[in-house]
């Protein structure tokens, strides 16, 4: 385990960034950002409410820009390439995102899947389609359970359900990185342990960075974890080695519980 | 005493005026839904009673002999294939002599009793009938039309009554038609000529068909301007417009639109479109235009909410997949807003359909007697039609004003419950 982790750290970093400044109007949420996520593993970032942990993530996919009176410095490049040189409809194509809350569209199952897929002409036939959706719904674990009913709603999911379908939706285009916004906090432990799973799981073929509230979650599922207070990185570096000596004063303050 | 004790009894205290404060409130809403009830009642009670009289009417069956003096003609000849109407007047008054007698020579009963309607429908039916090959000589039994005054006098069971009143008809007319129902030659029929027949000078003849096309073209015009404009007003604002002072402004205009008395819209309607842009005057067309204004604000408003209220994460979620912007709206946004979009629409045709100034200024007031085949013909509308007709002294015309509500009601109960029902079926669905 730790030769091969020592092998992948060689190669270069999926995404980089450096002194990110991010501005809400006046208020500033992000200051001089400076991170890496390693290509295939799993990167989570933690700290307290409004630390800006997930105005990060959303900068790597751009989402920030439909945010009026949202500003962005710095760069972040993926795989080299600047996001802010990309266009945005390119770029958020090769990142999958799953959200806080599960947000199917008013679909049905199949079609949840496949838009994706459709609106960017990934598949040439109904069968190539059948296949794409059949495979990420079999990666995001749900196969068995709709591969019946792939017509119903995607609201008659239960929210676990749900969430594993916007993970298949987002995997069904194959992307390069995916990012998670505290993609457990609506569920039942069990849906959450489910998606912990299916995220060890995923990360042996995709990067993914998740954003989460829980630090056991973060220590479970990361193999990196970046520590996020007042909209500054405090502390970065592998999940054992932030979780059980931190480097920094407020890191241990707050792993322990006592800021936040 | 302990503290628990004291608290108690105040908590107790107060909870029994709480729950008196609870039925009091309660009762409240039971008597307004009461007395909402009742004004419903009435109304409706109203209308109907006033509405019932003009889904019948009488005819007076009269025998008549196709004289072949009429058509200086000989007995046995077959009937001429053209009649005129004075031949079919001549006829009629013979079947009246030939039922009264001398009554009917001194009293002019056809004109007093008989609508002139019945002339034209006897000619066109000969006519009609020419392959039957009536003779001259041959005797038809056949229904007239009464006019109003006659209808109003067997109505008003004149007819048994010694006191002469003033339906206009002389004491010898009111005998002749009491010695009519006495013989039973007086007989009820449904008024299918209200639907069938557009405005008349005369009742019996007078019917919605005109207004009911002339509102249907106006509704199709306003809705074929109002829905699209109304839309796309609505999503740029909510989905694309940035937020800054001229969208507010734009937004404070349109909610103060909704509000502008309709009438206001007429005059508009009066000073560009007939006045500047010379569009015909009376025409369905123009009163749509005018109607789609009057709509338009509440087809934004509605719409803007209807999206507005559609679940944020759709819209990350869509993005986030690499759907560009308009994709993430016309996919996602406005499938989900539909229902509510739609509900909207349809209640401000509603109200477009209930609208009267408006079309009062542009001169869609008029007495129009041929129903419009195009939205460019002169043509009233349902609401206008009963504003001119409930101002009629004939009792006639106020019934059938009365009519005309029950007919409008009807159209709009069905746009309402459509609203209801597709907003249901969507939200089944979605």
């Amino acid at each position: 385990m730790k030769t091969q982790q020592n092998k992948k750290e060689q190669i270069a970093p999926k995404v980089v960034a450096r002194g990110v400044n991010v501005y809400y109007g006046e208020k500033q949420a992000l200051f001089q950002v400076k991170l890496e996520v390693p290509h295939r593993r799993v990167t989570s970032l933690i700290g307290p409410s409004g630390c800006g942990k997930s105005t990060f993530l959303r900068c790597i996919n751009r989402m920030n820009d439909v945010i009026a009176g949202c500003r962005v410095e710095g760069s972040i490049t993926i795989d080299g390439l600047d996001v802010s040189s990309l266009d945005a409809v390119a770029l958020r194509a090769r990142i999958g995102m799953v959200f806080q809350k599960p947000n199917p569209f008013p679909k049905s199952i199949y079609e949840n899947v496949a838009y994706g897929v459709r609106i960017h002409g990934l598949a040439d036939t109904k069968d190539e389609m059948d296949a794409i959706v059949r495979r990420s719904l079999a990666r995001a674990g749900l196969a068995r359970e709709v591969s019946e009913r792939l017509n119903d709603p995607a609201y008659s999911l239960s929210g676990g359900q749900q969430q594993r379908l916007c993970i298949a939706r987002a995997i069904a285009l194959q992307p390069e990185l995916i990012l998670m916004d505290e993609p457990c906090s609506s569920l039942d432990p069990i849906a959450t342990a489910r998606i912990e799973n299916l995220i060890a799981e995923l990360s042996r073929n995709y990067t993914i960075l998740i954003v989460t509230h829980s630090m056991q979650q973060a220590a479970r599922v990361s193999h990196r974890t970046v520590f996020f207070h007042l909209g500054r990185v405090i502390e970065s570096g592998e999940t054992t080695q932030v979780f059980t000596n931190p480097k920094r004063k407020q890191t241990e303050r707050y792993i322990t519980g006592r800021i936040g | 005493m302990k503290y628990s004790d004291i608290s108690n009894r105040r908590v107790d205290q107060r909870l029994k005026r709480r729950q008196r404060a609870e039925r009091r409130y309660r009762l409240y809403g039971q008597v307004a839904i009461t007395l909402a009830l009742l004004f419903l009642l009435m109304f409706f009670a109203s209308i109907i009673t006033r509405a019932v009289p003009a889904f019948y009417y009488h005819r007076v069956n009269l025998t008549l002999e196709l004289s072949p003096k009429v058509f200086a003609g000989r007995q046995g000849e077959p009937l001429p294939r053209k009649i005129t109407e004075r031949q079919a007047k001549s006829l009629m008054e013979d079947a009246i002599a030939l039922e009264l007698g001398a009554l009917a020579q001194r009293e002019r009963l056809r004109r007093a009793l008989i609508a002139p309607l019945a002339a034209l429908e006897l000619k066109q039916l000969l006519e009609k009938e020419a392959e039957v090959r009536h003779r001259l000589g041959d005797r038809l039994l056949l229904p007239f039309v009464l006019n109003s005054a006659g209808e109003n006098c067997i109505r008003n069971a004149c007819a048994n009554s010694a006191e002469v009143d003033d339906f206009g008809l002389s004491e010898g007319q009111r005998q002749a038609l009491s010695i009519l129902h006495k013989r039973g030659l007086i007989t009820r029929h449904f008024n299918l000529v209200f639907f069938t027949h557009s405005d008349s000078r005369s009742s019996e003849s007078a019917g919605i068909l005109g207004a009911l096309l002339g509102s249907f073209w106006a509704l199709l015009i306003a809705f074929l301007l109002a829905f699209p404009l109304g839309l796309f007003t609505a999503i740029h604002l909510q989905e694309f417009a940035p937020r800054n002072r001229l969208t507010y402004l734009i937004e404070v205009a349109i909610y103060n639109l909704a509000a502008v008395p309709s009438i206001v819209f007429g005059l508009l309607g009066l000073a560009i479109f007939l006045n500047w842009w010379h569009l015909p005057r009376s025409a369905p067309l123009v009163g749509g235009m005018v109607l789609a204004l009057m709509t338009l604000p509440t087809i934004v408003v509605a719409s803007r909410n209807a999206l507005a209220a559609v679940a944020g994460g759709i819209r990350s979620a869509g993005l986030a997949l690499g759907a560009s912007r308009v994709q993430v709206v016309f996919h996602h946004v406005l499938p989900s807003a539909m229902p509510g979009i739609l509900t909207g629409t349809i209640i401000g045709m509603a109200q477009a359909l209930g609208e009267t100034a408006p079309l009062l200024m542009i001169g869609m007031v008029a007495f129009i007697a041929q129903a419009p085949l195009s939205p460019l013909e002169p043509a009233t509308a349902l609401p206008v039609q009963i504003f001119i007709w409930a101002d009629h002294p004939d009792p006639a015309f106020s019934s059938r004003s009365a009519a005309a509500i029950l007919v409008m009601l009807v159209f709009l109960i069905v746009m309402n419950s459509l609203a209801v029902i597709l907003r249901r079926s969507f939200e089944r669905s979605g």
